[in-house]
């Protein structure tokens, strides 16, 4: 991917204020390349949910954007407890949030299933105690 | 992309280059080059923060002067609510009309009135099917501009239906027709008495494709002055009885319009940047379950504009003790005709010609703006990274691509050259 264009965020784990960031810095990147509408708004839906997994279960983590002429791929990398049960976790409605972070409005369980929803091809990576890598694809020539 | 008339202005003489707008600027819309400040066209949203922040009064925005206006036309005074706001120890709105006719107004028609027109109309509208939620206000011009330059996706939650102070003046134009039938279209001009610049770029710029209802857009501050001097001697007649109710007044001020609306949960904002946190928000689809949100670029709503003369929350201490003196919503009791007119239907000449759509600041072709992006990117990585806009920039990330487009130089970066002797 050496060709792609190529922006880092990290991830701030300590605060919700925060998370949001880096969908919102990428969907101003996005826009200035001219990306369309409908892709913009996938993707900052799609990573804002990444985002706010990884503050609720990972303490943060790392968010990479890659974009080629063709392509946009996010990957988001955290070294949290990783997914026991993915199936599962695909579920509408599935969360394993604590009761505190349901409290603020979050942990309804859409968070993947929206991720995939907004996504072209979601990729999922985890291990139970490791971490988790999630991959977002975008084709840009539908 | 037709031309859009800013109404923002920077006096060359004034300017000093000091960097103050260029980091204050929500959009990033300003660059100094030749130690002057200047404002890219397309970016800029009018929101008159510039003009808020320069210390030197170098930035001022352009209006119809009170002396430019011709009294021997049949001209219409529209005041804006906030103007309700702006003097101390009023009793009644009376004065504030009657001094208006008194400048030589032949007529005043209240923005208030208006507003309490585009509540109902609101309501109808939100009650229709299939309206996308939560529906997102359209009274303040700089957040319609902002959603139409940078929130691609919320273009359509836009309410259709024309703003207070254009509704205003057409509803004006047409009592002053039906009750004076001598009278020519073509003399009859309405005034609009703006607390804002944002207004008067609305009234003045074609691009939006509207029929403009407004001919005249004055600025608070200017007309002030002058109106203070009149109402001092002022005997409010039978013509000057408030045709608006509370809820028009309160348009003035943040969450006036929401609340008036009495039906799903709202949010409302205030201040430029607070609008844009919003927006980013509701775009991401984070915000839960909304039916109207109302945004105003400035803070505690438009008696906060720049061409407003008094403190904005002073001006809205006042306007609620003012609207103690006057009925809730006029309209409702009197009026029975206009809201009949309403009855579940919105008229189509009371929307906007056009609807809200995304215009991107240019058609960027998007493989020659990655190229541009990643050389941006390195470069970036080797400034200080300081954002001290000491370059005319307002971040080392925006002065790389200017870079990179040819519109800046890199010896432009004091810092760096310092780095290197």
């Amino acid at each position: 991917m050496s060709e792609a264009l190529h922006y880092h965020f990290d991830v701030d784990g300590a605060s919700f204020a925060n998370a949001g960031r880096a969908s919102v810095e990428t969907k101003k990147l996005l826009r200035q390349l001219g990306v369309s509408p409908e892709i913009i708004r996938s993707i900052s839906v799609a990573m804002y949910e990444g985002e706010i997994n990884m503050v609720i279960h990972a303490h943060g983590g790392d968010a990479d954007v890659y974009i080629t002429e063709d392509t946009i791929i996010i990957i988001l990398k955290d070294v949290g407890p990783g997914i026991r049960n993915v199936e599962e976790a695909m579920k509408e409605g599935f969360s394993t949030a604590p009761e505190n972070i349901r409290a603020l409005g979050f942990g309804a369980g859409m968070g993947l299933p929206n991720m995939k929803r907004y996504s072209d091809e979601m990729h999922i990576d985890t291990k139970v105690g490791v971490g988790t890598t999630i991959e977002l694809w975008y084709h840009l020539n539908k | 992309m037709a031309k859009y008339t800013h109404s923002v202005a920077i006096d060359p003489e004034k300017c000093t280059g000091c960097t103050t707008c260029l980091r204050r600027c929500p959009v990033e819309a300003i660059r100094i080059r030749d130690e002057k400040a200047v404002i890219n066209a397309n970016q800029c949203i009018d929101c008159g923060e510039c003009i808020r922040v320069c210390k030197h009064n170098a930035k001022h925005a352009s209006y119809d002067k009170l002396s430019d206006l011709d009294f021997s036309k049949y001209l219409i005074a529209l005041p804006a609510p906030s103007l309700f706001g702006q003097f101390n120890h009023l009793d009644e709105a009376d004065f504030v009309i009657q001094g208006l006719l008194d400048m030589g107004f032949s007529d005043v028609y209240e923005v208030a009135k208006a507003a309490e027109y585009v509540t109902d109309l609101t309501r109808i509208y939100m009650a229709g099917e299939n309206v996308a939620r939560p529906v997102i206000s359209s009274a303040c011009p700089v957040v319609v501009r902002l959603i139409k330059l940078r929130f691609p996706t919320l273009c359509d939650q836009l309410v259709p239906i024309l703003p207070p102070y254009e509704l205003a003046g057409k509803l004006a134009r047409e009592r002053a027709l039906e009750e004076h039938p001598e009278l020519k279209p073509e003399d009859i001009k309405t005034v609009f008495i703006s607390p804002c610049p944002a207004k008067v770029s609305w009234a003045k710029s074609v691009m939006e494709g509207q029929t403009v209802h407004v001919d005249y857009v004055t600025s608070m501050n200017d007309v002030y002055m002058t109106l203070l001097d009149k109402m001092k001697g002022s005997v409010p007649g039978p013509d000057s009885a408030p045709e608006a109710g509370s809820v028009g007044l309160r348009w003035a001020t943040t969450s006036g319009e929401a609340a008036s609306l009495m039906n799903e949960g709202y949010l409302t904002a205030d201040g430029i940047d607070n609008v844009i946190k919003v927006l980013d928000d509701l775009e991401s689809g984070m915000l839960g379950d909304i039916g109207f949100v109302e945004l105003n670029a400035c803070s505690p709503g438009c008696v906060g504009g720049v061409l407003a003369p008094s403190n904005g929350y002073v001006a809205r201490l006042r306007l609620q003790s003012l609207q103690k003196t006057v009925v809730v919503k006029p309209n409702n009791l009197e009026d029975i005709e206009s809201l009949e007119r309403f009855k579940g239907e919105i008229p189509s000449d009371y929307t906007e010609a056009e609807a809200f759509t995304y215009m991107p600041d240019g058609a960027p072709n998007m493989f020659k703006m990655m190229l541009a992006m990643k050389k941006a990117e390195a470069l970036a990585e080797k400034l200080p990274n300081k954002d001290c806009g000491a370059c005319g920039s307002p971040t080392c990330r925006a002065f790389a691509l200017d870079v990179v487009n040819g519109e800046a130089k890199i010896e432009d970066c004091k810092v760096r050259s310092e780095l290197q002797g």
